[in-house]
């Protein structure tokens, strides 16, 4: 009797332990989605790791290619192509192609203000901290109507004029790629690398 | 009975009609004018009618190779100069600007670029300089991204008439593809000197930036899709730099050159513009990532609210990643609370923020403050001129908000008392 008992409570609880353990049964009663960190980079090192050695696309660019499209001049001088600039000779050169917008001294606008004045405001003398970005700008931008037009002299020109009006040169100084890149500008040593890096200091 | 009086008869009676006739047609006149300004509405005929009086009952427009808006909705770019327009941050959905709203800045317009005679040239300090075309760039592994480009020069206040997008619309949202910078310089053979790469557009300018490499290269993009489609002339088709929260100056548009360099160029753009004039007399340079900010563009000027619940909103975003956490006060700076930010929130990119508000008619201001996940927290104009000394700037970010008056209506809050 007693023995039938325990043979059908074991039974029982067989049959209720099975049932709870059932599928069904362990599904929780709130899904845990799987939060993933998706970004734009997801997967992206296991991809770069399908990709071949080399691409091989494009094509090689000669020194020839390079040299008629690499214009930029730098602090140091590099880029620079020899000539000399004389003031004089600049201020022909800008009152033709520069004093419509910028002024027949290089302050009264209607565009940026190239020289420093009593009014105030942000000039090549006062704001620009190399010369030789004179150089690059006035040839790869000037005149505003016809941009990249002027020749290496007309340029050199007028960098030795413009300095000439900041006063940063003697009139007579000769501009030259090797005496450019040694012109102290008045702002210099005003300017900072930016020193911002997040976090709760306001800069 | 006279001729004479059967003529005037005639003639009487001829009047009598003619007058009839007048004043039936001037009855008619004035009862339809009456009526047409009385009558709101459409009336519904009782029968099935063609008359168009709903468009469920009625056949629309046909297919078209193009969409279009609908002529109810006509959002347009806020153009301030001929060099510059702006993005209506007020009148847009979600955080993606429709690429015809793009903000537009440009040093010497757009130019009308043939795909076909356009080159990419990478150069300088690699042992593989390389001519790349845009079929070239679509055969690389491509990668997309969602993020925020900003002008650094996107602060404009002194009225209170103006509307979010005249306040900071010089930022915008797409979804740029391309091919990694990285990707394409792997097999170039970058020198251990390169530490800089120069980056020039194909313009009128020829707008070229500085960069420095090692920041560039985790993120950089080149270019040419934009939400889906080719890169709009406007934002630099067929091909531009993207450098996911660096100022737009450097995501060089029409990119034609990049040069890697062991030192700046120091061209006209890093020197004499975009910098930033500091404390002690000072001038920041290479100010590359744009700080955490955030605006509400919902109430804001020109809208007007009504009392009651209404849910407000704006975007905010940050350059060095996330935004974790948008702060809203609707008592001018009293209390501050955490508005709900739309997920998911992808770095560098605008994020929407909301927060359901029960306006009691009283008139209050409304502000909102970024925080990243630097721990960046979206200073106060105060704050911003103690710290640099300045009024203004490049890279100027501060808390604006709205006044909203009794009457409903929004202005912008004066920036120099919040």
């Amino acid at each position: 009797m007693i023995r039938t008992r325990i043979a059908y409570l074991l039974i029982g609880c067989a049959t209720a332990s099975l049932t709870r353990c059932s599928p069904v049964d362990r599904v929780p009663a709130t899904v845990h989605v799987q939060q993933e960190h998706t970004d734009w980079s997801t997967g992206l090192i296991a991809y770069e790791a399908t990709w071949p050695d080399k691409f091989g696309i494009g094509r090689p660019a000669d020194k020839k290619f390079i040299d008629r499209w690499d214009i930029d001049v730098r602090p140091d001088g590099k880029g620079l192509p020899k000539g000399r600039g004389l003031a004089k000779n600049g201020a022909a050169v800008y009152r033709k192609k520069c004093a419509s917008c910028h002024g027949a001294n290089g302050y009264e606008g209607p565009e940026d203000k190239l020289v420093t004045d009593p009014t105030g405001g942000n000039t090549i003398g006062n704001y620009w901290p190399y010369a030789t970005t004179i150089f690059d700008y006035v040839r790869r931008a000037m005149p505003f109507d016809a941009p990249g037009s002027l020749t290496d002299q007309e340029v050199y020109d007028i960098t030795a004029y413009l300095l000439y009006l900041n006063g940063i040169i003697e009139e007579g100084h000769v501009i030259t790629e090797e005496s450019l890149p040694r012109v102290e500008m008045p702002a210099k040593k005003r300017y900072v690398l930016d020193d911002r890096r997040g976090g709760p200091e306001i800069r | 009975m006279s001729v004479e009086r059967d003529y005037f008869l005639q003639i009487r009676g001829l009047v009598r009609w003619l007058t009839a006739t007048v004043a039936i047609f001037l009855a008619l006149v004035a009862g339809l004018v009456w009526y047409q300004h009385t009558s709101r509405g459409v009336k519904e005929p009782s029968f099935d009618s063609k008359i168009v009086v709903d468009p469920g009952k009625v056949q629309g427009a046909p297919s078209s190779e193009v969409g279009y808006r609908s002529k109810y909705d006509n959002p347009k770019r806020i153009a301030t100069y001929a060099t510059a327009s702006r993005t209506p941050l007020e009148e847009l959905q979600g955080t993606i600007t429709p690429s015809d709203l793009h903000f537009e800045r440009h040093h010497a317009g757009i130019p009308d670029i043939d795909p076909e005679q356009h080159e990419l040239l990478i150069h300088g300090l690699v042992d593989r300089p390389i001519r790349l075309k845009l079929s070239d760039l679509k055969k690389y592994p491509s990668v997309s991204r969602i993020c925020f480009i900003e002008c650094s020069g996107n602060f404009r206040y002194g009225k209170r008439e103006m509307t979010p997008g005249e306040v900071c619309g010089l930022t915008s949202q797409s979804e740029w593809t391309g091919v990694l910078l990285s990707t394409v310089l792997r097999d170039l053979g970058v020198r251990p000197e390169a530490k800089w790469l120069l980056a020039e557009g194909a313009d009128g300018a020829l707008m070229a930036r500085s960069v420095p490499l090692q920041e560039a290269l985790t993120e950089a993009i080149i270019a040419y899709g934009q939400n889906g489609e080719a890169i709009r002339p406007q934002q630099g088709y067929p091909m531009r730099l993207v450098i996911p929260g660096f100022e737009g100056n450097t995501q060089i548009k029409w990119l034609r050159r990049i040069e890697l360099t062991d030192q700046p160029v120091m061209t006209r753009e890093e020197t004499s513009k975009y910098t930033e004039k500091v404390k002690n007399g000072k001038i920041r340079m290479f100010s590359l990532v744009m700080d955490a900010r955030s605006i509400i563009t919902y109430p804001a000027y020109p809208k007007r609210i009504e009392k009651g619940w209404q849910e407000l909103r704006g975007i905010a975003w940050s350059g060095r990643g996330k935004v974790t956490k948008v702060l809203v006060s609707v008592d001018n700076g009293k209390s501050w609370q955490e508005a709900h930010l739309q997920g998911p929130v992808l770095e560098k990119a605008h994020t929407a923020f909301k927060l359901m508000w029960h306006w009691d008619g009283k008139p209050t201001r409304v502000l909102s403050r970024a925080i990243d996940e630097t721990g960046y927290e979206q200073p106060t104009y105060k704050q911003l001129v103690k710290a640099r000394e300045a009024r203004g700037g490049y890279h100027f970010n501060p808390i604006v908000g709205w006044d909203i008056e009794k009457t409903g209506e929004a202005y912008l809050a004066d920036v120099e008392d919040i």
